[in-house]
This record gives structure tokens, sequence and C-alpha cells, in this order.
């Protein structure tokens, strides 16, 4: 009888598929997964001590640099922390609007990058992702129109935005929205139905609704276990519940329901953008008398529904300028917790999808 | 405020009598301590009786005598938060682990290990998570020295040719 063993494998830390620096120790019986041990830690920059260190608004830059693909939506999640720990409001409409407009528009570029790169990570190179890095530059460009800044905005503040939009912002905002449509429909034709997208993906990477729910997962990871679980919903903040939208759900509970249930959330994103470009008004974009906050003791955590899943920040202050502790629910940490239920019995080549159908950013995972 | 959640809790004291549990002030959120000896308990009715299936944040806090372990638990039918929190003496950091309840506390309370030096008993893997084997202490201790710009200090203890750029 022909003897066998296991065989240890080491992915990463530089590895193009692990989406940053990201190290897992895999476990191979042939080609099949066995165990799995990831390891973080790379781009720990320690950012929970520096915010120590550091005025509420000093940290926002900070935020910008967690998940760096989506920088609005930190911001916002900071922000709603500092202003419910420091009882800032009520928030300008606009500023409201703002907000949403700003983090509906990260939810759709996010998604362009996630849906592109998993493109990227299935062996299709570059063609499929550079469509989705197109749309994103659009959207990207908006931003910079708005914060003078691409992808580390700091936009979105304590109390409001950090300034109005220029004239052309908005006229612009509604022609990137209006070819949107247009855009996702090329998408899905482009990969909805095909063959070796299906091939590849369904099946791959079970995750089951208790399982999910267990390890803590959210966002799409945990609405394609068929779990509908959205906090824009769930526990509403900003100004979502005046937008009409629906929670996309899939019951697959593979990579491939996970690719649809993004498809269709940025279907839903555009629709929030269009009812919020249509009924922005204007006004002040900042509230009263926000300057040199400094809470009252106590504490607050505030979370919103990043594009990844749940993002919060849980503030202490102890009366200073500075947060006396500030720590970050990491979306793509908790995320990650998943990925050793999800890939032990796969393929190796399979390994590679599933983490890139959970779609992390390192940023976010090592702080 | 926070009618339900206070509802919550006295079922819970109704359920289990021995439980000592107490609201905390100055928390925007319904925050309740809870001693360490029943945090198990507590946790695992929340569970499963309350409906508290989804935990979502694990946070340690170094309040100079004391650590406070946060944990931020939800429910997947929708609503606010129930945050749970447990004070123990800062020579004796050890809170049971509740990776048993709520496996997804299996990376967050290593990342409170790492951090901040907490020790969860029952934890299957306490291992440090962001940092490396070996680091000296814990960062977000308040005790820790943050030596990230003691630049002059670290080149004291090279050699002239260990510098680097020292010519700059």
């Amino acid at each position: 009888m022909l003897r066998t063993e296991t065989l240890t494998v080491n992915v990463g830390p530089q590895h193009p598929s692990t989406h940053g620096v990201f190290r897992m120790v895999v476990t191979l019986d042939g080609e099949r997964v066995v165990d799995l041990v990831p390891h973080f830690g790379y781009l720990h920059r320690g950012i929970e001590k520096l915010a120590e260190g550091r005025t509420y608004l000093q940290n926002v830059p900070f935020t910008d640099r967690l998940d760096y693909i989506s920088g609005m939506s930190n911001n916002l999640a900071y922000a709603l922390a500092v202003e419910k720990l420091a009882g800032i409001g009520p928030i300008p409409e606009r500023a409201e609007y703002l907000r949403v407009i700003m983090a509906e528009l990260t939810r759709v570029a996010n998604h362009c990058v996630a849906i592109g790169f998993l493109l990227n990570d299935l062996g299709a190179f570059f063609t499929p992702v550079l469509y989705c890095l197109r749309e994103r530059e659009y959207i990207l460009d908006l931003f910079e129109m708005a914060s003078g800044s691409r992808m580390t905005p700091s936009y979105i503040r304590p109390g409001g935005v950090a300034e109005d939009v220029p004239a052309e912002f908005l006229p612009a905002a509604r022609k990137v929205v209006a070819q949107l449509p247009a855009f996702i429909d090329q998408l899905d034709a482009l990969l909805t139905g095909n063959e070796i997208l299906m091939a590849r993906l369904q099946r791959i990477g079970i995750l089951p609704p208790e399982r999910a729910v267990a390890l803590g997962v959210t966002g799409p990871l945990l609405r394609a276990s068929g779990v509908a679980y959205d906090v824009r919903k769930a526990e509403p903040y900003s100004i979502y519940p005046r937008f009409d939208f629906d929670v996309v759900t899939a019951d697959g509970q593979d990579a491939y329901s996970r690719y649809l249930v993004r498809i269709g959330e940025m279907r839903q994103s555009v629709r929030i953008l269009e009812q919020a470009l249509k009924d922005i008004p204007e006004g002040p974009v900042m509230a009263e008398g926000v300057r040199r906050i400094r809470p009252p003791a106590g504490e607050a955590y505030a979370r919103i529904e990043a594009p990844k899943g749940e993002l919060g920040f849980y503030l202490v202050s102890d009366g200073s300028p500075n947060p006396y502790r500030c720590h970050i629910r990491a979306t793509s940490l908790v995320n990650l917790g998943a990925l050793r239920d999800m890939a032990v019995g796969h393929l190796v080549a399979d390994l590679i999808i599933i983490l890139g159908s959970i779609d992390i950013t390192l940023g976010e995972v090592d702080r | 405020m926070h009618v339900s959640e206070s509802d919550t809790i006295s079922r819970l004291q109704a359920a289990l009598p021995g439980v000592h549990i107490e609201p905390v002030e100055g928390a925007k959120d319904p925050t309740f301590l809870v001693e360490v000896d029943s945090l198990l308990q507590v946790a695992a009715w929340l569970r499963d009786q309350a409906g508290y299936d989804y935990l979502s944040g694990v946070a340690g806090v170094d309040r100079g005598e004391r650590f406070e372990v946060v944990y931020h638990l939800y429910s997947t039918r929708g609503g606010g938060a129930l945050v749970l929190k447990v004070s123990r003496p800062w020579d004796v950091p050890e809170v049971p682990s509740l990776v048993g309840i709520w496996p997804a506390a299996n990376l967050l309370e290593r990342e409170a290990y790492d951090l901040l030096g907490i020790t969860f008993t029952g934890h299957p893997d306490l291992r440090r998570i962001l940092l490396w084997e070996g680091f000296p202490g814990h960062p977000l201790r308040k005790t820790f020295e943050n030596k990230t710009f003691a630049h002059a200090e670290m080149q004291a203890t090279m050699t002239s040719e260990e510098v680097p750029h020292a010519e700059n």
C-alpha cells in the first residue's frame, strides 16, 4: 500500500491572492485542505493605541486607513460614535444626505473591487477587474471632488461633513449614478451566467446560517447564507429609514451566492443614491458649536453597515480631549474567523476563491 | 429608556436568582455589570432565552486599578445592543472565555489578550494575534511605555555604523 502523509504549506504573507499581507498555514492531504491556521498582524500599526494620544478630530484620518477601500464608511462609523458619546446633534439635513450619498457610493466602489478581484483569483486575470476599476474610478473622482483625496477622504467628521461639496459635485454624481445600472447590467450579463464562473463558485465555501451567526459574521457573507441581517434595517442610523431599499439575500451559502448578493447590493445602493440625490436640500453641513470635542466621562458604541459588514467603534471617555480607549470592531477580522470552517475539505485552488469571496482588507484586520 | 433591555435583565434575575447584575451609569448603551463567576451562566441565558445570538464585539479596557471586558450583544432579529461588562482587579486579569457560547469570541478574545494581557480561561487557542510571540508587554495597558518616537534612545544602544542613514 502506498504511504501517504499530509503536507504543511505556508501561503503568504506576500502572495497576490491574499489581498494584502496575510498568512495562512494550510495542511494538505493531496490537494485537499484538512486544516488551516490564519496568522495576522503584518499590517498592525497600533491605531487603537495611537488614538489614545490624539484628539477626537485628529483621529479621523486614522479611520481612512482601516479598510482603505472604503474610507468614507469608516469616517461615518467613527463620526457616529463620537456624536453618540459627546451628544452632538442634530446633524444638518444636507450633511446627513451627503453622508448617505458617500456611504452608498463607497459600497458600490467596494463591491466593484470585491467582484473584480474575485475574478482575478479565479484566474481571469485583469479583464473583468478592469471594467470594475474603471467604474470605481468615476466614484473616486467624486470623492476627490468633495474631499481632495481619492481613498483617504477624512470627509465625514463628528458633527457633519468637513465642508460643502463644490457646485459641480451633485450634477457629476447624478451622471455617475445614472450610468451605474448599465454597468451593473453589463457585469451581470458578462459574469452571472458564465459557465466557468458558476463551476468554480457554486458549492464552494459553504457556510450554514447558524454557524455564520455563531461566528459573528456580517455583511454580504452573512446575507449569502440566507440571514437577512443589515444594520441599516436592524438598528437604523443616519437617515436610512427615509429611503426605499431591500436587504439582498441569497440562500446558496456558497461563494456564488456572495457574488450574487454583491451584485444585488450595488443595485440597491443605486436606488438609495437616486432618492438621496433627488431630495438633498441646501443648507449648512456642520452642526453648531462643534469645536474642541470633550465628551463627558462615559462610553458609547456606534456601528454601521459598512460594505463588508458591521463596522463599529467603542469609545470610552474620561472627560479629556482624547479618547481614553478606542476599540475598533473590525469587520474583516471577524469575517476571517469563518475561513477555516469554509475551507476545510476543499481544494487548494478553491481556498483562494473562498478567501476572495469573504472580501477582506488587511488594513482593517490588523489595524 | 432602554425599556426592553431592562425588562430582559429583570427576567434574567427572576430566572437566575443567585446572579447579581447592576446597570452601569454613564454608558450610552444599556450596559450591565456582571460578576465574573456568573458570566458564563448569564451569557448562556441571554443567548438561549433572550435571543442574543450575535456577539458583535469584545473590548478590553485598562481602567488603572481594574481591567474591564465589555461584550456587545445583539439579536439577528434586529434591535439595539445589550452590553455586558465584567471588571477584574489589575493584577488578576482573568475572565472566563465565551468561545463555547459564541464562537465569534475566539479572535476577539485573542486580541484582548494580546493587546491588554487579559487571560481568558478555557479559551481553546489563546495566543497573540496582532503582535509577535515574544513582544515585550501589552501595548494597550496604560503602563505601557510607547517607544515609537524614542529614536534617540534606540540609537544610543547602536554603534555609529549600525545607525541607518546617520549621515542624514
